[in-house]
């Protein structure tokens, strides 16, 4: 594997720990199995692209992805407490609105970003390859959110969102409004998730329509991996090991397509990831089966 | 102080399977009263509890708590009023929380919650205290999951939670059924010691009637969604389990005889 194809996988993973954060926030800490994301990730490029050729500020553009994809989220959050809709479909429904709303956003199948400013821009200097400060500055980005989240979730709205998704009767009985803690939760999740998207349009060279398919199995596959490599009920740890999951599994999957002689194309990404993660979810069953 | 009057709850109404859970039930409680409430299965001890704190709507009737009426609030929107102890030990606390952060939940209680730390260092100390009254050693183990500990310890901890804030209502709904003897008889005398400490109004449901005859100021029978007996002090009046069960036979052939009446 070449240097390129290294760094480029690196950081394309931490992009993807974002996604993964989201997820992990979602599925894992408030039990909502949520589709949103596959629909808010390339919302989130679709607003910062469309907002960056229009002549908008990189970074004030990656700031209004962030709140399209808190909005999102919300949607979702609504459709499930307020209408009652179940949580699955919920995440549907607003993941399929989403790919019409993408396309009005940017007014065609995509946007590109080739000569436009990029927050990337902004830190560029004379004496680093393009190619390590991109990593670099998504490391910051992704250790800054890992510690607001850590932070967030040890607060007393964190808390409360942690006790909704695991015992959600408890939590009403110690005053939690449990609807409203899943709409923000949500928002939450999905402006991660478009965060992401925002970063990734960017370091990629501009948003398309189709980049949202398989978000939620690629965010999910994070969060498994990152699990089965830490054994820890400790939130620090588990956030951490969910970011290293998206930074494992993308260089892995680099490593597959990379590695000529398996004779993988990039068309066949979301196959792979389908399958690892079918792997990852069928081995711990088997293994407990057997000590059992 | 708890005021019921003519709770009216029906689930399935107007199916076949329609059942009258509670049907026009009034209790008065005095602030500080501490209430034993038994019945058979079926007799509506649990739907009261969840109509009082919430979790079930009520068709018709009144809940009014120091005055201030409960009918129609949320579950979360009572919290502030009405502390809760279930049965289950795994349903009071969380389990993927810390016992502090449980605690620190339980201490906010009927508050907003913002988005300063949950567990405050000053806050810690009392948790250490109520925890040390528990004398089960878990005040060296704040940090420790709470998924950690037995049936018994997290029920311990759910009623210092439900005694931590203050509150006008105490519900204990079978708190002890799911507990082995010895263990059900620590979170007993526990319970009684909270209730008198903190003088707390409480409704404890039991399916035990020795349980329900030593503990208590007042002993209230439920049938069919009504209070059919409502005895005061039944401990100084010297009652025994017989004496219960041959009122409850009488209470029950009333009203086998009332139904006889109606079909007439």
């Amino acid at each position: 594997m070449s240097a390129y194809a290294f760094w480029g996988a690196i950081e394309v993973g931490l992009v993807f720990s974002l996604v993964a954060l989201a997820v992990y926030l979602s599925f894992r800490v408030l039990r909502f199995p949520d589709l949103t994301v596959d629909g808010s990730f390339p919302l989130g490029a679709a607003v910062c692209a469309t907002l960056i050729s229009m002549g908008w500020d990189p970074f004030a553009a990656t700031a209004m992805a962030f709140l399209a994809g808190a909005l999102a989220g919300a949607l979702t959050g609504w459709l499930n407490v307020g209408l009652r809709i179940m949580d699955l479909l919920a995440g549907i429904l607003v993941m399929i609105a989403l790919y019409s709303i993408n396309l009005r956003i940017m007014g065609r199948p995509n946007v590109p970003l080739i000569m436009e400013p990029t927050v990337f821009n902004a830190f560029q200097s004379e004496g680093l390859d393009d190619m390590l400060l991109r990593p670099a500055i998504l490391l910051v980005v992704v250790i800054a959110a890992k510690l607001l989240l850590d932070a967030f979730l040890r607060s007393q709205m964190g808390l409360a969102m942690r006790a909704t998704g695991a015992n959600p009767r408890m939590a009403r009985a110690q005053g939690v409004p449990t609807g409203g803690v899943v709409v923000i939760g949500l928002a939450l999740s999905n402006a991660l998730c478009a965060l992401g998207g925002a970063l990734f349009a960017q370091s990629q060279g501009g948003a398309d329509i189709s980049m949202g398919i398989g978000t939620i199995v690629i965010g999910l596959a994070a969060v498994i991996v990152g699990e089965s490599l830490f054994h820890s009920r400790r939130l620090v740890w588990m956030t951490l090991a969910v970011i290293i999951g998206a930074v494992l599994y993308r260089f892995f999957v680099a490593l597959a397509l990379n590695a000529d002689m398996i004779g993988l194309e990039a068309q066949d990404l979301n196959l792979i990831t389908a399958v690892l993660v079918t792997i990852a979810l069928v081995v711990p069953m088997l293994r407990r089966r057997r000590r059992s | 102080m708890l005021t019921l009057k003519d709770l009216r709850v029906v689930f399935n109404a107007g199916t076949p399977i329609q059942n009258v859970a509670l049907d026009g039930l009034a209790l008065h409680v005095p602030a500080g009263q501490f209430v034993t409430v038994i019945g058979s299965n079926g007799a509506g001890k649990s739907t009261l509890l969840n109509a009082i704190s919430g979790e079930v709507t009520l068709d018709e009737g009144s809940i009014q708590i120091d005055g201030m009426e409960m009918a129609g609030l949320s579950a979360w929107r009572r919290a502030g009023h009405v502390a809760r102890v279930f049965q289950d030990p795994l349903a009071g606390t969380c389990e993927d929380l810390s016992i502090e952060e449980n605690l620190a939940l339980a201490d906010a209680r009927g508050q907003r919650r913002g988005l300063g730390r949950a567990v405050r260092r000053e806050r810690r100390e009392e948790y250490r205290e109520q925890l040390r009254l528990l004398d089960l050693g878990l005040e060296d183990r704040l940090e420790d999951p709470i998924g950690l500990l037995s049936g018994g310890q997290r029920q311990s901890v759910s009623l210092l939670m439900a005694a931590l804030r203050p509150s006008r209502i105490l519900l204990l709904d079978e708190h002890t059924a799911a507990l082995d003897p010895r263990t059900a008889d620590y979170v007993l005398a526990l319970t009684r010691k909270l209730v008198k400490d903190k003088g707390l109004t409480t409704l404890m449901v039991t399916h035990s009637m020795r349980q329900a005859l030593e503990i208590g100021d007042r002993l209230v029978m439920l049938h069919r969604g009504k209070v059919a007996l409502d005895v005061a002090e039944p401990a100084n009046k010297g009652l025994g389990v017989p004496d219960l069960l041959e009122m409850f036979q009488r209470v029950r052939a009333e009203a086998i005889s009332d139904d006889a009446l109606l079909l007439d």
